[in-house]
Formats: structure tokens, C-alpha cells, sequence
């Protein structure tokens, strides 16, 4: 076993070294101790847990008197109850505290004070109602919103609060409340209940009080590993080896005691102490039952509260939400406090004006000089006043409101839509933030994780290559949803399932070929027989027999848990073909080969580890014999080939025809080993083994020996299946110009096949790797050097594509490490800034060097850089750094496709954080899983994918779809739709705010800049509020340009919302400069007309006037926003109607004379509309205002239309040009076989330890292995990759990650059948274990990832 | 700032495997409304669909153009009904304060307006302890001057030309608007307690002999309550009924206008002026709204040229594409 604790300790010290990147580690799945040591050491180093926090079980008195000081002197209990509120507001507060909340609205304020303003008599130029009526209204609806969403949350509350739960009161368990749950209370749990708060295990009736919980309503995990394993501490175990729930009856408070720290929100953390009977135990995030988890196939357990209610860790977790906010929304805003500025400006104008005026009035109008008693400066202090509240009626106070429906429908819309639901899993796509919308229409960059999101993480067995031949699928396999073909299990219907004969087969496996198998069965070649061994042998899988109710097919029992899923793919086919793995040990493997069981000795297992690319399994064959056997990848095996014949050729050629199909490949082989070899080298490879230093590189030599003269078998092909429509999708989003890149914490082989797969990448693409982007960086740099710091474009005109590993990302983001704050904020560096400082200074990886010879036939000017690596200061260095991140960024802006791979979630949000830095774009991430909630959280916009891994990304997510393809309809149909609409919208509002409030202005240069109001105060209360709002709030709800189809077969139409072409300040001048024109017209027309008019009923009085110009306007605007509806249905004609109806109703209710009676001073118009519209000739005038402003704005609307389309075709043309004469770039082949190197191995290494250690598992998850330990460690990486592997979680649950401390057993009842070896062994490791001193107990970090397991 | 945590979310499990798998599908409904496909029309404004609306609209605004201006032409021959209008500039009737200095509930008849009158009159609301009514500055600055209009005859006798005070205001300003106190007394016996306006030479009551056109209700007083909308501004003062369909209502000749002057305007710079005219269907003499019609329905005709010659030009281009917002 060797003495890893001391090693272990080395690599945690260096994973816990404050390094820049623990700073400002975002707390969902940052790296938290990932460590595996005892809680002390935990102790020592985690300064912040303080351990406070002490709860004895069943004991209210003593857990009752830890108070917590409020406020004062005022104090509280310190355990929160586990009651949950999560609701806002109650009856009582509602009113206040909403009223609070909307009046922290910076409009809704606004008009407060102006509503104050206003009861100010000398300034009122207003009616009181005139404001007041419209803010009520809109506080109203918003207030009822508010109610909607919090009766909703109420209801959720008391459904939980009141989940039934078992408690122990007295002796005996009773149902009660969740609410009534205490901390320190026992609580008896049962199967697929939910764990009601944060609950130390204590004991469950599973042998070794193991407890599998399912996390799925917390993060979810993988279909699969639907268990998750609580282990509790083995000693207690014991304690409780008596009868399930016994010691807990028996001791009722169990004289338990907990230390532990004060909640956090750390969810893969815990250090706490039990005591129990004067003796402490260790606990960590392995022996806590989170809240939300559910109880999975364990009947009972028992668990004592720790944290409750809001104290639990999932409570803690849910922070406040990151508001997100649009580019609109910073607009809108901006364009608010433009609006008002200038209104301050003109009221400022305009005080001015009067202040002339006044003393004219009060030198030589006696019939008013009376009115103005106060000095000339008073009075134009009291009309600035004035003017501000006149004119707030500009300020669009409703469009924030109705903005805001605008953004609910759209959102809805997506949860409405049919085409972005998913069938199989039942899942409509959901919208989860309503305010984020118009961004959909924006997007430029998509980051895209890979596994579960481009591909379904599902690995097929495609092809294989035995001695040379080619054996493919024999009959073509449906397409389509591969669910559904493993729902439907076997082989299309015509056929026969070919696996009938062998017990074993499993039915999802659709590989079948009849020649194969036919050879399979004759088992004449021996080259047949040890292919399939090798499948069977030559892995880490971990068998489980599940108690199938079906027995006729007890083949249907074995399941097989792989770290990896290629790996269970070639084990699963190996199984079809009659190679069954049945069942192993630490030292063993059984096979049913052909009917025919079999045990394998094993004798060594030489780990898979990215260097290596191979894994091999040396074991001693039922008949005496030693093989070896070994998979890797086609390179490494080729390399270590006794012989190249035409079997090798073959196999090659085959290998090159699967990369080109982007099939993840892996080569066979083996090789019989001499007795004596084996001797003189186990004897070499006990020493290795014990060594205390360079130890991983002597085992690596030792391996690489016997790696040695093998021979090829053959080759697999396995497919990653791309998810359904991301060919086309991506397709689709580059015509969009949205440029997509992969991150995923894949292996570079396993990421770029992905992107051949997925087309990302193509032949003819250069793919610019490491070397070629630091030399690429270099040439940029020297030229800005040299030109004085002006930007020069990077001299790309090729298809190019960047592939990028996390190492040189590393390097690359120093500088955003350095500053936390780029993670949430959008900062936009001063260019001047980063360019002005003569880049001397190198970094140290750019080293200098030569451009290579590729640069130069691309005709790139070469200058040699003597420039020395050196650090100045660190404000040079930081200014280096950032020239150098914005040349990254700038170069893979410019690449077709970007793929980075071995990147941690951080590392991906960073790499988010950076193009939003110097792009200054709209992000989208998309991704599945908690490693991708970083840069979900970072983007822009964020979009979980809902499929197999669970919650975590969704809950944190945006907006949450079921497949990767719905992007396409949610961003070319969805996001432009909303996009479209808002901007119309807005345009829209803005335009009718202006058309009609302007009068007020020109009218002030009529009556003497005395702020008189144009409009009927009630005419401008129920404007912006009934007859101009349904109209603008159709578009917002319904317009539609183009069809769906139409968006979807043209993602060229999603250019505009990127290029921000609807709503830009431009647009905004133009909304302004087309509303004033309107007022103009309004205005003047009228005045002009009316002072020739004559009779009775004329337009020169005031009422008559103000009622022409308001009509006028309100039908201008009304003609307008229909002749820019594109749309138009029942609802527009409805919304057209209705808004008329209004105007009809509400004016003729407004003066009518039951109202004058009563309220005369605030309904004067008596009748004012009835009388004027009743004459001919005012109605001809409205006609003239009208067409006077609608049909020369049309006219130019349509030439300027006629005459731009011609030259946008042009333009399109000379696009299309361009790229064909681009096209024929000399295609640089990559000297290495990059491609094909592909090997279908995504795991991590340091599986086989865990077998070989025996410290795995328990028999649930599958894992049979406790085995003799023949050699334990594993190879000591280079500090980078080992820490990568650490930092490489890829698509774990967050319970996943759990350290889960075994301590070197398993219990002797995990094990089943077949293994009789195992039982006396693990009988063996109990009998060793918990008397060995700590440092000999190995501890391992057991991370199930999926793909992925990590050992340290 | 709402919780990420939704207890919901808890209690659903999340979106994948609605626990127990119930039967109900979470597939949204398949409606036209939801699924954004209402049956729509979608017009497609390019030159050709717009260029028949241009030549209609010019093909009507012309001709009513060219009827309005002939028309509004003739009215230069006195016939029918003719309006003798007063005419003030520079007066700022539409001055804010000047505007609101007034209560309509007073002068809708309201007793207890009557006696204590809105705060808006100030300080044209008490003289003396007493209310004044008619209240305000709007009512106090009254225009007083009368306008007499003889005809100077054969041998330069003046023959009076009969002005009617009545029909000059709005029918429901003088029928509903404005009401004098309730009550059978005498008008005088109604205002008791008030008193007149200080500019005023008497009582609103005393405004004429006629019951139907005395205090609140006198159309004079109606008609200035009416504020003009700009500073230059007329009001109709008196009308000239024609009295057969024989003789012109003002056949031509020599008249002889006679002003009482009282009303001060000389301090403002003001002016004013008598205007005598008829009204048609369109009513006043009005040129500018037939030249205006007249223009712009050239100019849509000539716009609808412009966009046939575009059409024309562009035709096979603008059939293709329709991306534009």
C-alpha cells in the first residue's frame, strides 16, 4: 500500500496554495477541498469554520440556549426552525413593503416627487389626476403582479412546510411537519422520501449504514448512477451493525453530539465532530443527508438535524438572483435621463422665455398683472417648476411597465412554443427569466459545453476492425432518437435479435454485424478470441447484479457502472458478443466467454493516463498462461508493435476511414508474457512500488517495458452521438453570424473530433494549436510595436480554427484572475489604455521565436524578436497581459471556430468574462451540467440544457431547453421576434411620447411661456394609459416581420439584432426627429386654420383647439403604428377598435355633464368633442393634419425601401465573391495524426488504483473490488496535469463530488455472488483496517463523474 | 430581490420525471394563439401596393381643395347669415393663471358656489366681504365695448342694422354650461349677497333687459368665458340674420360703425377689430385649409408618379426581398 498519505499531502498543499484563482472562487463548484484527509487537517487549515455550531440530539433545552444577538440586547434562537419562507410579503406587509419596493423604481419615484410637486399651487400647471391617475394604475397592475407571483410562492411554502416526516418524539417515531423539524431532532427517513434539512447519517438499514440518495431536485445526476452514497463513518457502522433504528431507540437523544461549522453555502463542504459516548468521529460532506435529496433504494435511515430551514446548505446556496440586464435596458435607461435632461434643459428655456414675458404682464397686461404677485425671478422660478411637471409628460413613464408585459408574453411565448418541446423527457423549453428576451436576438458568441449538451454523452459501438477487416453495422439502424431505440431495446423488427443465443446480450446495445458474429461463434480465430477479451478484460468497469424480476433474462442483471462511457460501450459489445464480464475482484476478472465461465487472474493493471494513452491489464489465463492485454490509442500502439504488416496497414487504413467518419478510436492488442519475464519484472515492479521517490516515473518505465513488441488485434470505432440537429443548428447560428465555441473539460483528441463531427471544424480549416496562436500573438504584437501602438488587423484571411487547451488559458487570463470584478461586470477597458505602452516586456511563455515557415508562405513580414522575457513592474506586466488577452481574443474572434478543451468551470467562465471584455458582445453559454454553471452565470444570457445531468445548470440557467438544436428556434425565432418587438416598441413609444407631448412646447410660445397646459388634463392622464397603449403593446406582444419558417430558413435576418439595427441612438433621433415633424404639423396646421375660422363653433377658443390638435395626434399616431405593423390580425384590428372605443367612451364620460355637475373644476370640457367634431370643416382639418403626417413619412418609408434593396444585394453578392476567392487556401496538413488519435478513452486515470487498492466500494454503485494491492500508486504526473485532473470535474453532480472516505473496506455483506474470492479478502481488509494507523488508511476522492474519475 | 431557491422547484422535482409519472403531458397546447400562428395578413408596403393610395388621396384632396378655396372665395359676397366678430391681438387669453381664474361651478348655477366662490379666482373672488360673481379674471377683464352698425342710406340717414345677441354661443354653453342661480326670484333677488366684478360698470344681472339672456347666461358673457386659444384671437359678437332670400343680408353701401369705447387695450399694445363675415359649410372665410388641400394633394399625386417610376425601375427587385423592418 505503500505510503501515499505523505504524497497526498504534498498535492493538497499545493491545490490549497492561495493561488489567484482561489480568490474569488465562486462558491456553487469552485474547488473546494477536494482533498481527502481527516477532518484535523481541515481543522487547521479551514481558518474560516469556526467550530460553534453544537447540536446534541433530542435535546431542545440544551440546542435552545444558544442565542444569537439581533439587535441590541435583543436576541433570538440561534437554530433556525426548518420552516421555509420564501414568500415575500403577508397580508399585513404587503401594501408597505410593495409600495417600497415600486417607489424604489427610479420612474415610479420620479413621478412621485412630481405628483408632490404638482399639490403645489403656485406650480401646478397640471391637474392633480393628470399624473396621479396613470401612476395608480401602473402601480396597480404591477402590485398585482407581484401578489400573482407571491400568492404562488405562499402555496409552494405551505406544500413543503407541510411534508410529512417522521420524527422521534419520546420513544417512538411520529409523523409530523416538516416545519416542525428542530435542529437536533432525529428524523427517520424512508425510501424516496425527501430529505426535509442538512441531517448527519446516523444509520440506515443498508449494511454499513450506507444511504443512497438520489440529488436530482438539487443538481441531478446522471442517468445511470442514480444513487448517490452517503457513507457514514465505519465505526459507527458498526455501532449500528445491531437492527435497523435500534441503538436510536434504545438511546433516545443517543447522547449524540455534534460540532460542526456554522452554515455555509459550500455545498461539497462540511467539517463537523460527532461524539458519541466519549468518543469523536470525523464528519464530512459524505455523512450529511442534504435537504432535497431524495432517499433512494434504502428502506430506512435515521439522521439527526444539524441545519434547518434557511441554515441548510441548499438554502444558503440560493443567493439573491444576478440581475441581469439588456443592452435595450441600458439604453432605455440612458435614453430616459436623456429625455429628462433635455426636459430640464427646455423647462429651463422656457422659464427663461417667461421671465420675459412677466414683466410685461406685469407692466402692461392689467388683466393679469394681478396673477403675478411675486418679483420677476420668483415668477420664472415657479414656471420652471411648472414647465418640469408640464413636461413630464414626456418622460415615457409607462413604457418601463408595459415593457415589462412585453417581456413576460415574450417569455411565455417560449414556453408555449411546441417546437422547442421535447417528447421524450416531456419537457416544453422554459423561459426562467423574463427580462432577458431582446438579448436573444443579440447574441454573437455561444459558448457551448460539449458532453450532454452537443453530444448526448451516449457511446455507441459503431465499427470494429479485427486482423484488417472491417466489420460495421450489418443492417442500417433507424435514425432517430436514440431514447426511443433503447426503450424499443432490440434491433429493427424484420431481423431476429441476433443476440438470442447468448443469455447476456444486453438489448440496448444496436451494434450488430451477422459475419462478426458468425466468427465470433465458429471461434476459430484466435485473433477474434482475444479481441473480444481484451473488450472484456482491459478496462475499469464495475459490474453490478440488480434484482431484475425477470428471470428468464438474467443477462438483463448485470449492469455495468464505467467511469467512462466509451468504456462501458466496448464492455457492453464484448458482452453481446459472448465475452461476458461477469464479475470482478481486487485480483481477479470473470469472464463468460462463450457460455464458458472463466476467471482471470489479475496481476497487473497499468493505468490509463493522458500521457500513457493506453491501458493494459496483465493477467494469468485460466490455463496458466500470462497475457497482456492493452487498448490506447492508434499512435502509442503503433509505436509498440512487434511487427507492421498488411493486417497493421489494414487496421491503419480502417483507423484513418473512422476518423474521417469522426469516430472516437482505439486500438488493440496484446501479447503473451514468459513466465520468467513476468518474474524478474513483478520483482522489479514490488520495488517500484514501495519507492518513496520518482516513484510514478519508475512505474511508468516499468510499464512502458512491458508495453513492449505487442501485438494488434484490431480497432473500435465508437461514436459520440451528437444530439439530435446540432449539425444543422450550427449550421444555422454561423449563417446567423453567431459564432460558437466549445468548451468542455474533454481531452483536446476527444474535443476536436467533436468538432469535425459537429462541422465546427472542417479540412480545410487551419487549426491553430498552441505554438501557432504564440507565434500568431507575436507577429501581432510586434507590428502594433512597431506602428506605434494603432491597431493592425491580425492577418488572417483563412479559415482558420482555434484549438486551445485549459494549461494555456491559464496563462493567457493572468490578468482577469487578477480582477474578480471582470467576472460580473461588463468592463470596458479603455483602449488607449492598453495600447499606448510600448510592449517591451515579454511574457515569460511567449518566448521568442521565429515565425515558422507556415507563417512565411502566408506572406507575413517576419521580424525577428530579440525581445527578452522580462518583468518590470506589475503595472507594465498587467498592461502585457491585457495587450495579450485582447491579441487572443481578437485572433479567435477571427477564427471560424474556437474549441477549448481541459477547462475547468472557471476557467470557462473566464474565458466568457474575456470575450465580453474587449468584444463587448452578447454571450450565450449553454451547457448541462455544475460545470458549466460558471459561465452560464457569467454570460449574458444562460441556457441550461435539461436532459440526463440534472438541475444545477437549469437552476441557474436563463432560460432552460431540453436539446441542444431548440438554440436554433429560441434564438433566430424567439430572440429576433423579441427583439424585433421591443425595438418596435420602444421606437414606437418613444415616437407617439413625443408626437403628442410636443405641442405643449410650441404652445408655450402662444400663451406667453405661462406653462398652460394644451391638452384636456384627462385627455393626457387616459393618453399614454387607454387610447395610444393597446396598439403599441400588439406590436410588442405580436408583431412578426417574417414567419417562423421564414427566420429560420434566413438566419441572415438575425445580422441586424447583433449590429443593434433597430434600436440605436440613430433610430432614436430618427423616433424623435418623425415625433417632432408630427407635433409640428399637429401644431401649426391647426393654428394656421383656426384663426381664419368663424361661426359659432370655431376652432379659435381653447377647448376647440386642444381637442383638434389632441385628436389629430392620437389619430396620426394611431395611422402610423398601423401602416408599421407588419402583422396583422383579428387582435390589431381588435387593439385599433378598442383603443378608438376608449377615446370614445372615456372622452364623451370625461364631459359629460353628470361629471361637470359634480366636479366642475375637473371636468370642464363640457360637451367640447361632441361640439366641435360635429362641424364639417374641423373634421376636414383633422383629415389634413392626419395625411399631412402620414403620407409623405410613408412615401419616403417606400422609396428609401425601393432604392436600398438593389444595393443590398449588391453587397450580398460582393460577400459571396469575397468568400469564394478566399476559399482555396493551402490546406496545412497537421504533421502529426491528430485526428485519428481520437481514442475512444475519456476517463480519467487513477480508476485502476481504486480497484487495485480495494477501496472501492460498495457493491450498489457496482463496484466489486477489493483486491489484493499489487501496485497502488498512481503515476506522479508533472504538477499540471495533476492538478487538472483535480480541477476537472467534468459533469459531476455536486454530490458527486463528495469525498467519500473509505477507510480501506468494505464490509463484508456489500459483496455478492460470483466473487467467493472477495469475501475472504475484504474479511481481510476489515480485519486490517480500522487498527492500522491513519496514515496507512488510504483515502480516496471518489468522484463518479460520469466520464470522469478522480483520484488523488 | 426574489430567492434563486423555489420551493417549487422542490416540490416538482424539477423539470425531467415529473415523480410518479403522471399521465398529464406538460406538451404545450396546440393553438394558434399559442403557437404565434394567428391567421394574419401582412401587408407589404413597396411602391407598388402604396402607389394607388397617393393618386386617390390626391384625386379626392384636390377637388376638395379647389372646393374649399372656391367657397371660402365666395363667402366675400355677403349673403346668408352674416357673423359680426370683435377681434383682440396680444391679448394673452390663454395665459395659465388667466385661464383658471374662474368657477364653473358658480357660473353652472351653484348656490353655494355663488356665495363662496372657488379659491382659483383669487384675487378675483371677494370685494368688499362680498362675493363677486361672475368670479375671476376671466369674467372681471370682460370685453365692453359696443359695436353699433348703422347703414348710411340715400341721404345719410343712418338706419340701424339689427345685430341679434342671441345663437352666438354654443348651444350647450348656453343650455347646460352655464346656468344662472336656481330659483323664481327675480335675477337680482338670485345674486343677492354678491357683488360684480371690479372692473365692471354693473351686474351680471343688469347684463340686459332679455330674462333669457341676462347674468350667467348672457351670451356675451358666454362667449368671452370662452378663452380663445392664441393671442390674436375674435370672438362673435353679434349676428345679422338675413331677413329674406331676396335682398342680401348686408347689401352693399356705405355703414357707419359706431364703438363705445371701454375697453383699454393701448396699455398692452393691443389691437382691435370688428370683422363682419358669413360662414358656408366649411365655415369662415378660410383660404388656407383650401390651398392646403390643394397642396397636399398635389403632392401625393406627384409622390404617387415618383412611386410609379420606382416601381417601375426597381419591379423585379422589390418582388424578392421583403426583409425589412
Amino acid at each position: 500500500m505503500g505510503d501515499p498519505t505523505g504524497r497526498r499531502e504534498a498535492q493538497r498543499r499545493r491545490q490549497n496554495k492561495p493561488g489567484p484563482s482561489e480568490k474569488y472562487e465562486l462558491r456553487a463548484d469552485g474547488p473546494t477541498s477536494m482533498g481527502s484527509l481527516a477532518y484535523r487537517e481541515d481543522l487547521e487549515e479551514e481558518k474560516n469554520s469556526e467550530f460553534t455550531w453544537e447540536v446534541q440530539a433530542n435535546n431542545q433545552a440544551y440546542n435552545s440556549q444558544f442565542k444569537e444577538k439581533v439587535f441590541l440586547c435583543w436576541q433570538r434562537k440561534k437554530y433556525k426552525k426548518n420552516v421555509i419562507h420564501t414568500a415575500k410579503y403577508n397580508v399585513f406587509s404587503f401594501l408597505p413593503l410593495n409600495l417600497y419596493e415600486q417607489f424604489r423604481r427610479f420612474s415610479n419615484l420620479y413621478f412621485l416627487l412630481i405628483i408632490l410637486l404638482q399639490s403645489i399651487p403656485e406650480i401646478s400647471t397640471l391637474p392633480s389626476f393628470t399624473l396621479l391617475v396613470p401612476l395608480i394604475c401602473l402601480l396597480t397592475i404591477r402590485a398585482i403582479r407581484d401578489l400573482v407571483d407571491d400568492i404562488g410562492r405562499h402555496k409552494s411554502d405551505k406544500i413543503v412546510n407541510n411534508r410529512p416526516c417522521q420524527i422521534l418524539t419520546g420513544k417512538s417515531f411520529l409523523w409530523r411537519k416538516w416545519k416542525n423539524i428542530r435542529v437536533g431532532d432525529l428524523v427517520c427517513l424512508h425510501k424516496d422520501s425527501i430529505v426535509p434539512a442538512d441531517l448527519v447519517l446516523l444509520a440506515s438499514t443498508e449494511p454499513s449504514s450506507l444511504c443512497y440518495v438520489e440529488t436530482a431536485d438539487i443538481d441531478g445526476i446522471k442517468e445511470g448512477f442514480p444513487e448517490e452514497v452517503c457513507v457514514q463513518p465505519q465505526e459507527i457502522a458498526h455501532a449500528k451493525a445491531l437492527r435497523p433504528g435500534m441503538p436510536i431507540l434504545e438511546h433516545p437523544g443517543g447522547g449524540w453530539k455534534v460540532v460542526c461549522e456554522e452554515p455555509n453555502s459550500r455545498m461539497h463542504h462540511f467539517v463537523g465532530c460527532l461524539e458519541w459516548k466519549g468518543k469523536k468521529y470525523p464528519l464530512d460532506i459524505g455523512n450529511i443527508l442534504l435537504r432535497g435529496c431524495k432517499v433512494r433504494n434504502t428502506d430506512t435511515c435515521y439522521g439527526l438535524v444539524i441545519y434547518a430551514g434557511f441554515d441548510t446548505k441548499i438554502m444558503k446556496n440560493c443567493g439573491k438572483i444576478h440581475l441581469k440586464r439588456t443592452k435595450i435596458d441600458h439604453l432605455m435607461n440612458r435614453l430616459v435621463i436623456l429625455i429628462f435632461v433635455s426636459m430640464v434643459v427646455v423647462s429651463m428655456a422656457l422659464a427663461f422665455g417667461f421671465w420675459h414675458k412677466v414683466k410685461e404682464f406685469k407692466a402692461h397686461h392689467y388683466y393679469v398683472s394681478a396673477m403675478h404677485p411675486h418679483s420677476v425671478a420668483v415668477e420664472a422660478f415657479f414656471i420652471f417648476w411648472g414647465y418640469l411637471i408640464l413636461l413630464s409628460v414626456l418622460v415615457p413613464m409607462a413604457m418601463f411597465v408595459m415593457a415589462e408585459f412585453i417581456y413576460l408574453g415574450n417569455s411565455v411565448y417560449i414556453n408555449w412554443d411546441q417546437h422547442m418541446y421535447y417528447e421524450p423527457q416531456d419537457l416544453p423549453a422554459k423561459a426562467r427569466s423574463t427580462s432577458l428576451n431582446d438579448l436573444l436576438g443579440q447574441v454573437e458568441y455561444i459558448f457551448s459545453d460539449k458532453t450532454g449538451t452537443l453530444t448526448q454523452n451516449i457511446m455507441t459501438f459503431k465499427k470494429c476492425c479485427i486482423n484488417g477487416v472491417v466489420y460495421a453495422e450489418s443492417f442500417p439502424r433507424p435514425r432517430g432518437d436514440p431514447r426511443q431505440g433503447l426503450a424499443c431495446a432490440s434491433p429493427p423488427p424484420p431481423q431476429e435479435n441476433p443476440f438470442l443465443w447468448n443469455k447476456f446480450a444486453d438489448g440496448k446495445l444496436l451494434f450488430c454485424n451477422t459475419q462478426l458474429l458468425q466468427a465470433v461463434r465458429a471461434n476459430q480465430d484466435w485473433r477474434v478470441r482475444e479481441f473480444w477479451r481484451v473488450l472484456a478484460i482491459c478496462h475499469t468497469v464495475m459490474v453490478q447484479e440488480m434484482n431484475s424480476e425477470c428471470p428468464p433474462n438474467p443477462g438483463d442483471q448485470l449492469v455495468y457502472q464505467a467511469a467512462s462511457p466509451d468504456e462501458e460501450a466496448l464492455v457492453t459489445a464484448a458482452r453481446n458478443f459472448g465475452y461476458v464480464f461477469l464479475a470482478r475482484t481486487q485480483d481477479s476478472i470473470t469472464l463468460m466467454e462463450l457460455g464458458e465461465e472463466c476467471v482471470y487472474q489479475v496481476l497487473a493493471m497499468m493505468d490509463f493516463n493522458s500521457i500513457r494513452k493506453r491501458m493494459s491489464v496483465l493477467v494469468r489465463k485460466p490455463e496458466g498462461s500470462i497475457y497482456l492485454y492493452t487498448k490506447g490509442a492508434d499512435t502509442v500502439i503503433y509505436e509498440r508493435l512487434k511487427k507492421k504488416g498488411e493486417t497493421e496497414w489494414a487496421t491503419e487504413e480502417a483507423l484513418a476511414s473512422f476518423a474521417t467518419e469522426t469516430l472516437r478510436t482505439l486500438c488493440l492488442a496484446c501479447k503473451e508474457v514468459e513466465e520468467d519475464v513476468y518474474k524478474e519484472w513483478r520483482q522489479r515492479h514490488q520495488e517500484a512500488s514501495i519507492l518513496l521517490q520518482n516513484r510514478a516515473q519508475a512505474l511508468h518505465e516499468l510499464y512502458e517495458e512491458m508495453e513492449q513488441s505487442l501485438q494488434l488485434l484490431g480497432a473500435t470505432a465508437i461514436e459520440d452521438r451528437l444530439q439530435d440537429g446540432v449539425l444543422e443548428t450550427i449550421k444555422c447560428l454561423k449563417q446567423g453570424n453567431i459564432k460558437v465555441w466549445v468548451l468542455t473539460g474533454d481531452k483536446q483528441e476527444t474535443a476536436v473530433n467533436v468538432g469535425f463531427a459537429c462541422e465546427l471544424l472542417s479540412e480545410n480549416m487551419i487549426i491553430l494549436e498552441e505554438k501557432e496562436i504564440v507565434r500568431i500573438l507575436e507577429v501581432y504584437w510586434e507590428n502594433n510595436n512597431l506602428q506605434g501602438g494603432k491597431k493592425k488587423e491580425l492577418p488572417l484571411q483563412f479559415k482558420m480554427a482555434l484549438v486551445i487547451n485549459g494549461e494555456f488559458l491559464d496563462q493567457l487570463l493572468l490578468s482577469l484572475r487578477k480582477e474578480p470584478r471582470a467576472l460580473v461586470q461588463n468592463v470596458n477597458v479603455d483602449p488607449l489604455e492598453s495600447w499606448q505602452e510600448p510592449g517591451e516586456e515579454r511574457v515569460d511563455f511567449l518566448q521568442a521565436r521565429r515565425l515558422s515557415l507556415m507563417w512565411r508562405t502566408l506572406g507575413i513580414q517576419l521580424r525577428s524578436s530579440g525581445l527578452i522575457p522580462q518583468h518590470k513592474d506589475s503595472k507594465t506586466l498587467r498592461i502585457a497581459e491585457k495587450q495579450r488577452e485582447r491579441a487572443f481574443v481578437e485572433l479567435a474572434s477571427r477564427c471560424q471556430a474556437v474549441i477549448c478543451c481541459r477547462v475547468t468551470p472557471k476557467q470557462k467562465a473566464l474565458i466568457v468574462t474575456l470575450v465580453k471584455k474587449y468584444q463587448n458582445v452578447v454571450t450565450l453559454a449553454i451547457g448541462d451540467g455544475a460545470n458549466d454553471v460558471n459561465m452560464i452565470k457569467t454570460a449574458d444570457i444562460g441556457v441550461g440544457v435539461a436532459g440526463q445531468e440534472g438541475m444545477q445548470a437549469v437552476q441557474n440557467s436563463d432560460y432552460v431547453l431540453a436539446q441542444f438544436c431548440f438554440l436554433r428556434r429560441l434564438l433566430l425565432v424567439h430572440g429576433r421576434w423579441s427583439y424585433m418587438r421591443v425595438c418596435k416598441f420602444l421606437r414606437c413609444f418613444l415616437y407617439k411620447t413625443l408626437a403628442s407631448m410636443m405641442v405643449q412646447i410650441w404652445f408655450s410660445f402662444y400663451n406667453g411661456f405661462t406653462a398652460q397646459p394644451l391638452y384636456e388634463g384627462w385627455f393626457l392622464a387616459l393618453f399614454n394609459l387607454l387610447y395610444s397603449t393597446l396598439l403599441v403593446l400588439y406590436i410588442g406582444l405580436f408583431e412578426q416581420d417574417v414567419s417562423a419558417e421564414r427566420s429560420l430558413e434566413l438566419p441572415e435576418l438575425y445580422i441586424a439584432g447583433q449590429k443593434d439595427e433597430l434600436f440605436n441612438y440613430w433610430v432614436v433621433l430618427q423616433a424623435f426627429a418623425h415625433g417632432t415633424a408630427t407635433s409640428l404639423v399637429n401644431f401649426f396646421m391647426t393654428l394656421w386654420i383656426s384663426q381664419d375660422s368663424a361661426g359659432p363653433v370655431s376652432l379659435s377658443d381653447y377647448q376647440s383647439f386642444a381637442v383638434v390638435v389632441a385628436l389629430s395626434s392620437l389619430l396620426s399616431i394611431t395611422v402610423e403604428i398601423i401602416l408599421i405593423t407588419k402583422y396583422w390580425t383579428i387582435l390589431f384590428l381588435l387593439a385599433i377598435f378598442l383603443s378608438l372605443c376608449f377615446y370614445v367612451v372615456m372622452t364623451s364620460l370625461t364631459q359629460s355633464l353628470w361629471l361637470f355637475k359634480h366636479f366642475p373644476k375637473n371636468f370642464p370640457f363640457l360637451y367640447a368633442d361632441l361640439n366641435v367634431l360635429s362641424q364639417p370643416h374641423i373634421m376636414l382639418v383633422i383629415l389634413l393634419n392626419v395625411s399631412l403626417n402620414t403620407l409623405p413619412v410613408l412615401a419616403f418609408r417606400v422609396i428609401y425601401q425601393a432604392l436600398k434593396k438593389p444595393q443590398r444585394k449588391e453587397e450580398v453578392e460582393k460577400v459571396i465573391s469575397e468568400e469564394i476567392t478566399v476559399e482555396p487556401v493551402p490546406c496545412i496538413r497537421r504533421e502529426s495524426r491528430a485526428r485519428r488519435s481520437s481514442y475512444a478513452f475519456s476517463h480519467r486515470e487513477g480508476y485502476a488504483d481504486l480497484i487495485t487498492q480495494g477501496t472501492i466500494l460498495r457493491r450498489s454503485a457496482g463496484v466489486n473490488s477489493d483486491m489484493l494491492v499489487d501496485h497502488t500508486v498512481p503515476p506522479d504526473e508533472p504538477s499540471g496535469s495533476m492538478k487538472e485532473s483535480l480541477w476537472y470535474p467534468r459533469k459531476m453532480s455536486f454530490l458527486g463530488r463528495k469525498r467519500h472516505s473509505h477507510h480501506g473496506k468494505v464490509s463484508s455483506e456489500d459483496m455478492q455472488p460470483p466473487s467467493e474470492v472477495s469475501s475472504s479478502l475484504t474479511m481481510d481488509g476489515q480485519a486490517v483496517c480500522p487498527s492500522s494507523p491513519p496514515s496507512q488508511q488510504s483515502l480516496a476522492i471518489w468522484i463518479f463523474t460520469g466520464e470522469v474519475a478522480i483520484f488523488s | 430581490m426574489a430567492m434563486n431557491y423555489n420551493a417549487k422547484d422542490e416540490v416538482d422535482g424539477g423539470p425531467p420525471c415529473p415523480p410518479g409519472g403522471t399521465a398529464k403531458t406538460r406538451r404545450p397546447d396546440n393553438t394558434a394563439f399559442k403557437q404565434q400562428r394567428l391567421p394574419a395578413w401582412q401587408p407589404i408596403l413597396t411602391a407598388g401596393t402604396v402607389l394607388p393610395t397617393f393618386f386617390i388621396i390626391g384625386l379626392i384632396f384636390i377637388p376638395i381643395g379647389i372646393g374649399i378655396f372656391v367657397t371660402s372665395n365666395n363667402i366675400r359676397e355677403i349673403e346668408g347669415n352674416v357673423f359680426m366678430y370683435y377681434g383682440l391681438s396680444n391679448f394673452y387669453q390663454n395665459h395659465r393663471r388667466y385661464v383658471k381664474s374662474r368657477d364653473d361651478g358658480q357660473l353652472n348655477g351653484d348656490p353655494s358656489a355663488l356665495l363662496n366662490p372657488s379659491k382659483e379666482c383669487e384675487p378675483y373672488r371677494r370685494n368688499e366681504d362680498k362675493s363677486i360673481a361672475p368670479c375671476g379674471a376671466i369674467a372681471n377683464s370682460m370685453f365692453n365695448d359696443t359695436l353699433e352698425l348703422f347703414q348710411v342710406g340715400n341721404a345719410s340717414d343712418l338706419m340701424p342694422v339689427p345685430l341679434k345677441k342671441k345663437g352666438i354661443a354654443w348651444w350647450t354653453d348656453k343650455n347646460v354650461k352655464f346656468r344662472n342661480p336656481p330659483g323664481t326670484d327675480p335675477l337680482a333677488e338670485r345674486f343677492k349677497g354678491t357683488t360684480k366684478p371690479v372692473n365692471w360698470v354693473k351686474p351680471v344681472y343688469m347684463l340686459d333687459s332679455d330674462e333669457d339672456n341676462n347674468g350667467f347666461i348672457n351670451e356675451d358673457f358666454i362667449v368671452w368665458m370662452r378663452t380663445a386659444a392664441l393671442p390674436t384671437f375674435r370672438k362673435l359678437y353679434r349676428l345679422i340674420e338675413r331677413r329674406s332670400d331676396l335682398h342680401p343680408t348686408l347689401p352693399a353701401g356705405r355703414y357707419y360703425l359706431n364703438i363705445t369705447y371701454n375697453y383699454p387695450v393701448h396699455s398692452f399694445d393691443g389691437r382691435k377689430r370688428m370683422i363682419l363675415s358669413t360662414i358656408s359649410w366649411m365655415g369662415g372665410k378660410n383660404p388656407f385649409l383650401g390651398i392646403a388641400y390643394i397642396a397636399i394633394g398635389s403632392i401625393s399625386f406627384l409622390l404617387g408618379v415618383v412611386l410609379l417610376v420606382i416601381n417601375h425601375k426597381y419591379r423585379n427587385s422589390s418582388n424578392t426581398a421583403d426583409i425589412t423592418i
